[in-house]
């Protein structure tokens, strides 16, 4: 009845998830109680659970990422304390506890943090940026988060019942097989995948599309501010990238659930063809992570220096090479393989290229700077400390990419070192920095900027206490994963990295009160223009938060940078350009609860084949079906907003521009 | 929702004079270049065509992994039947040349036309499974089946994942059909029949390449 599941799955002897798990229940209790009782259930079905509003849901997916963030900085503290006090000793958590730590970590930072982050960015930004009112599929954008969401939740189910992989964020066979890994937690791992990726999929072809086919008038390609051309080479990476990702666990799910013997060390099976398969996914998604980063930084840059962004076309040229070029170095991250030297040779100079494009960002970025007006605000500071972490997780590498250097530094700390020295300094830098830089077009107030300042400055300092003392240990020849270790040399690094994670969590404490204080003072921190870093581009000429259809009307672009442009000619001329326009109703899509119905059922689907319920998988299975069916039978997809509204909302956008304007005009 | 509302008084016929600002004549139509987002069914369309590349990304994957295992094990080739093979492949061609039909018929608003196409494209659709399921039976009763060596991993796996794009090919041909008799030809339902059109013939377009590389090529010297 109930397969593989049973009482013992809990782990009742382990007090440390239990512990953890039941405060995490506690307090979500506690959430969904105030919520119920203050009764702000039909307002968050409506509003947000249900909304297919592209705004709303960026701003789901980086809540989404924020929360799951916790959770994985949380297995980051135990692992650096766990290893701290594992000197000559068995610490406080067992081989099989930490194992797991490791593993969770590396996947939900992946895939339910940085993933989410930058997904939530790209959905929340691109069309306004583009001139537009909404993604291209709007109910397929809700069905995509709340497959992520699915998958999320499954990952943390599986700290109280039954267990997680053992295997490292990628489950490389033949220990990841059945034999080797006969329980469920390598199963949670494909499922919450599995079901989460379907969501990256959708929601890179509906981004694709929305940028490729849906632009304000005027908006060409080469007028495309950057971070929509990093967010088109991204979802590009996701389309193409995503369907191996599918497969490749796929298969792993055949030799583990059907007996197959894709991987298997027996009848034929090549346990390297996972590694190729996961990796030809795997290093396109570094990409797809650091791409639209870049891009934050080339918005944040431009905007805080008050200049337009050095080298607008090199800087494309850069992004779409990137994109092609991180389909074809994908071995360097197993060298040791024992392909050769000339299929060694061919990846490390592939692997060396794609510096040169980044190189040049770096420079395009610096010159940006240069001469410019650069006000140092918590997007900027996230921005410039980037630039000059990136650098040096570039550069290491980049020495990795040399074979030979490979094989003495390959599973060390120093590439635990390096990847995190990119991911952290420029994607979770670059998360933080779209954070700051458009939360006050999301919600109409700024975040507190004192408060984002010490965050940043605790981050930073933080990173390189945590994270330089592992290439030193590298250097000494630790390897990664260790549980325990008896090397006296070792030690002080160890507890210096340990503390650099303490200086971290002080940077999550500041940003966990950086949203606190702005909340309660979001009167003083309220803006009303709609434009609160004098921006360049078309997401700052409506109002914050924006209506739901975005613009009134649809913007007519005429250069790079139009808003800029708009603004630059309506203060020549001292009023605003256009005439009011006349207004006329607009489509918006409905609502509906396909998404969060759907996502409802996926999480039974892939908890019930974790644990083998084979009829609730297909209960689960009909209900995916059920909720499309229910979709496609509606009779209505859209509800009007009439002109007069839409007249209202703008006419008070148009009374603050134009007040503003009066006053730059008067100063 | 309707972008070109806030326009196409202007620009009825799309030939890019949209905007009352006539200072940029932009020739471009909508969905290139300057023209402003493109209509509702060529996004349609073209989202669906990147998913079905998408798609395509992923069969790449089974045939690679096909290729691989299938070179490496030194197994004896799966024994199956190429006549059926054979008819296999003609159902699918022709099923996919009746689906095409049915898509004229619907052009044409017949509804009846319609419907009979569609049934029959899920028919032959439906034998093709059945004979692939059968040489399934067949394979696995012959200790050639999946859990048997790595060769037949790759094999099932790939023309499994085929045939399991087949069926919920039918089930969405199913659930199309029984749309058009409750709701007509209504311009969203126009759109999703497009996008099954494309789904049945990028199926064609995978068989082909199954049937060549995995099927034909044992017969390679």
């Amino acid at each position: 009845m109930f397969g593989r599941l049973t009482w013992n799955a809990i782990p009742w002897s382990e007090p440390i998830p239990l512990v953890a798990a039941g405060m995490v229940g506690l307090a979500l209790a506690a959430v969904i109680g105030w919520v119920f009782l203050k009764g702000y259930v039909p307002y968050l079905w409506r509003e947000w659970i249900t909304s297919v509003d592209h705004k709303r849901i960026g701003v789901m997916y980086c809540l989404l990422a924020l929360v799951m963030l916790l959770r994985g900085f949380s297995d980051a503290a135990m692992m650096r304390s766990q290893q701290a006090l594992a000197f000559h000793g068995p610490g406080y958590l067992p081989p099989d506890h930490y194992d797991q730590i490791f593993s969770a970590h590396g996947t939900i930072m992946i895939f339910f943090v940085a993933m989410p982050f930058m997904v939530g960015l790209m959905n929340f930004v691109v069309p306004l940026q583009l001139g537009v009112r909404d993604v291209a599929f709007p109910t397929l954008n809700s069905v995509s988060f709340w497959l992520t969401a699915a998958g999320a939740l499954l990952i943390n189910v599986s700290l109280v019942v039954g267990e997680f992989a053992r295997t490292g964020w990628l489950p490389y066979p033949p220990l990841s097989e059945l034999r080797y890994s006969p329980g469920v937690g390598v199963d949670y791992y494909l499922w919450s995948l599995q079901i989460a990726g379907v969501g990256t999929l959708l929601s890179g072809v509906n981004l694709v599309t929305t940028i490729l086919k849906m632009r304000a008038p005027g908006m060409s390609y080469t007028r495309m501010p950057v971070f929509c051309w990093t967010a088109l080479a991204s979802n590009l990476l996701i389309v193409a990238a995503f369907p191996i990702l599918t497969a490749t666990t796929a298969m792993l799910t055949l030799d583990r659930y059907l007996g197959f013997h894709f991987f298997t060390n027996e009848l034929g099976g090549n346990a390297m063809m996972f590694v190729n398969l996961i990796w030809a996914w795997g290093h396109p998604e570094v990409y797809i992570l650091i791409l639209p980063a870049f891009g934050v930084f080339s918005e944040v840059i431009a905007t805080f220096s008050g200049k337009p962004l050095f080298g607008y076309r090199s800087m494309v040229v850069a992004t779409m090479a990137i994109c092609v070029l991180s389909f074809m170095v994908w071995l360097h991250h197993f060298f040791t393989m024992g392909a050769g030297a000339d299929v060694n040779g061919f990846f490390g100079i592939m692997t060396m290229i794609i510096a040169i494009p980044t190189g040049v960002k770096v420079y395009n970025w610096l010159f940006t700077m240069y001469g410019g007006k650069v006000r140092f605000s918590a997007p900027m500071l996230w921005s410039i400390g980037f630039m000059v972490t990136f650098v040096i997780g570039g550069m290491t590498g980049v020495l990795m990419a040399v074979p030979p250097a490979d094989f003495l530094l390959h599973n060390s700390l120093f590439l635990v070192a390096h990847f995190h020295n990119v991911i952290i300094g420029g994607v979770l830098f670059g998360a933080f920095a779209g954070y700051n830089y458009w939360f006050p077009k999301a919600f109409g107030f700024r975040l507190d900027d004192a408060w984002g300042r010490r965050a940043f400055w605790l981050w930073f300092c933080g990173f390189y206490m945590a994270f330089m003392p592992l290439y030193v240990l590298g250097m000494l020849g630790m390897t990664r994963r260790l549980q325990h270790f008896d090397r006296p040399e070792w030690y002080p690094w160890v507890l210096v990295a340990a503390g650099g994670a303490g200086l971290i969590t002080l940077g999550i404490g500041a940003q966990i009160i950086q949203i606190v204080v702005s909340i309660r003072n979001r009167a003083l921190l309220r803006d009303l223009t709609g434009d609160p870093w004098d921006g360049r581009t078309l997401e700052w000429a409506t109002a914050s938060p924006p209506p739901a259809f975005n613009f009134a009307v649809l913007p007519n672009v005429k250069g790079e940078e139009p808003y800029w442009g708009m603004k630059q000619k309506a203060r020549q001329l001292a009023h605003l350009l256009t005439a009011e326009p006349s207004y006329s109703a607009i489509l918006v899509p409905r609502n509906t609860a396909t998404g969060v119905v759907t996502a409802f059922f996926a999480v039974f689907l892939g908890f019930a084949m974790i644990w083998r319920i084979y009829w609730l998988a297909g209960l689960g299975f009909i209900g995916i079906y059920a909720a499309f069916v229910a979709f496609a039978w509606r009779d209505r997809s859209e509800q009007e907003i009439s002109a007069d509204e839409v007249q209202e909302l703008d006419r008070q956008n148009r009374l603050i521009r134009s007040s503003v304007l009066a006053e730059g005009v008067q100063s | 929702m309707t972008m070109a509302s806030a326009y196409s008084p202007i620009d009825p016929n799309h030939i890019g004079h949209n905007n009352l600002d006539l200072d940029i004549a932009s020739d471009d139509a909508p969905g290139h270049g300057e023209g402003g987002p493109a209509s509702k069914q060529i996004i349609v369309s073209y989202g669906f065509w990147i998913f079905l590349l998408s798609d395509i990304v992923m069969f790449s994957a089974f045939f690679a992994a096909f290729q691989v295992l299938a070179g490496y094990s030194g197994e004896a080739a799966p024994s199956y039947d190429l006549n059926d093979v054979a008819i296999e492949t003609g159902c699918l061609l022709i099923s996919s040349f009746l689906c095409g039909v049915a898509a004229l018929c619907a052009s044409k608003r017949w509804l009846v036309r319609t419907e009979l196409f569609l049934l029959l494209t899920g028919i032959l659709g439906a034998i093709f499974l059945a004979l692939e399921v059968r040489e399934f039976i067949g394979l696995i009763a012959n200790h050639q089946g999946p859990t048997d060596g790595a060769y037949y991993s790759g094999f099932f796996a790939l023309v499994g994942c085929h045939g399991l794009h087949v069926t919920v090919g039918l089930l969405w041909l199913g659930t199309m059909m029984a749309q058009l008799i409750t709701k007509g030809f209504r311009q969203d339902i126009l759109r999703r029949l497009a996008c099954f059109s494309l789904f049945w013939h990028a199926l064609d377009i995978v068989w082909v390449a199954i049937f060549s590389l995995v099927y034909l090529m044992r017969f390679a010297p």
